[in-house]
């Protein structure tokens, strides 16, 4: 395996550049990150990108591989080269600071904008919550709360490239699991945050979120659920 | 009412008027399908709705949907393709509902006319 070599073409510059074309040698069990972090420290030292765990838990290397974002750390090869190719790019929907890193600001801007943080109604002196495996709401959260914030569901996203404004299914998911969780109390003004014109509503369900979320979460359904409940806060008044 | 309020609102009109003209459209191809087979004239159109209080109704139904679901889909689409502003777009899904009211029941009413 290790004779053989494999052809890269990596972005290099901001939203302005060009692909520059390296041969990197194939290992056995190769990943995308290791392939990039072959080019930096043996090829191109200049080459910019972000990771931090590279076991797929922190969300840092999310990347374009042949044209789809992916975490690099956990991408093997041997799925996304069928052809012996390997094109590289920043995720798409986010500026490029340089090279293969983007600026998340606006991702995690949208976070706090759907007001998708916990809001607690009990104090110290209360018992702990109980809240059944069972229970309906919890399993919904559940099926949702595994996100590692990697962005790849929000480069996917053809609303996110369309509606510069909208949050996105990475905020939206997050306020659905926050929504079923019958220890929040902030329910009603994160429906309302999450209704605007950049809201749950612009959504398309096309679905890429859910076909591409290494995590195997499944954003549209999260947005799904989120469109029928401002719908029932609505009509109770509520929003 | 406020803007997430009124965009809720907006996409359960949506919703609920695709549900309608779903059956209305099924209702209208199937209408056309059995009425060309013995050749389709103006005559002959008059003869089924001309006076006929349930097509009135069918017919009007099916203009009150378009009228707003229609604008509320362009809406979304001029949001993604253009820079237009939230309120040009409200006045633009205003016009349309507008004239599609107008041009629906102009129609439908005139053909209701010719025969009673």
């Amino acid at each position: 395996m290790s004779s053989e070599t494999i052809t890269v073409e990596i972005w290099r510059g901001k939203e302005e550049g060009e692909f520059q074309t390296y041969q990197v040698p194939r290992m056995e069990s190769q990943t995308v990150l290791d392939i990039v972090t072959y080019v930096q420290r043996n090829l191109d030292p200049g080459l910019s990108y972000r990771f931090a765990c590279r076991v797929g838990v922190c969300g840092s290397c999310a990347m374009t591989v042949n044209g789809k974002p992916r975490w690099t750390c956990r991408t093997h090869i041997d799925k996304v080269a069928g052809d012996g190719t390997l094109r590289i790019q920043p995720l798409r929907n986010l500026p490029v600071i340089r090279d293969l890193a983007v600026d998340m600001t606006d991702f995690f801007e949208k976070w706090t904008q759907a007001k998708a943080q916990f809001v607690p109604t009990a104090t110290r002196a209360d018992d702990f919550a109980q809240v059944s495996p069972d229970d309906p709401q919890r399993k919904e959260a559940s099926a949702g709360i595994e996100c590692i914030n990697c962005g790849v569901c929000y480069s996917a996203c053809d609303t996110v490239a369309w509606l510069g404004d909208y949050l996105g299914p990475a905020a939206l998911n997050r306020a659905w699991t926050l929504h079923n969780d019958v220890r929040d109390g902030g329910r009603a003004e994160r429906l309302k945050a999450i209704s605007g014109s950049g809201g749950c509503q612009a959504c398309h369900s096309h679905q890429s979120c859910f076909e591409l979320c290494p995590k195997h979460l499944n954003p549209t359904a999260s947005i799904a659920g989120l469109k029928r409940a401002t719908v029932k806060a609505a009509l109770k008044g509520e929003i | 009412m406020t803007s997430a309020r009124a965009e809720i609102l907006e996409w359960l009109v949506q919703r609920v008027t695709a549900a309608i003209l779903a059956v209305c459209v099924i209702v209208h191809l199937a209408v056309i399908v059995i009425a060309v087979q013995g050749g389709v004239t103006s005559k002959e159109i008059v003869a089924r709705v001309g006076g006929s209080v349930p097509w009135l109704l069918f017919y009007s139904v099916f203009v009150v949907s378009v009228a707003l679901h229609a604008p509320v889909g362009l809406r979304n689409i001029l949001r993604e393709y253009t820079s237009f502003g939230r309120r040009t777009t409200h006045w633009i899904m205003a016009a349309v509902c507008v004239l599609i009211l107008v041009m629906g029941f102009r129609a439908v009413i005139g053909l209701y006319g010719l025969g009673a």
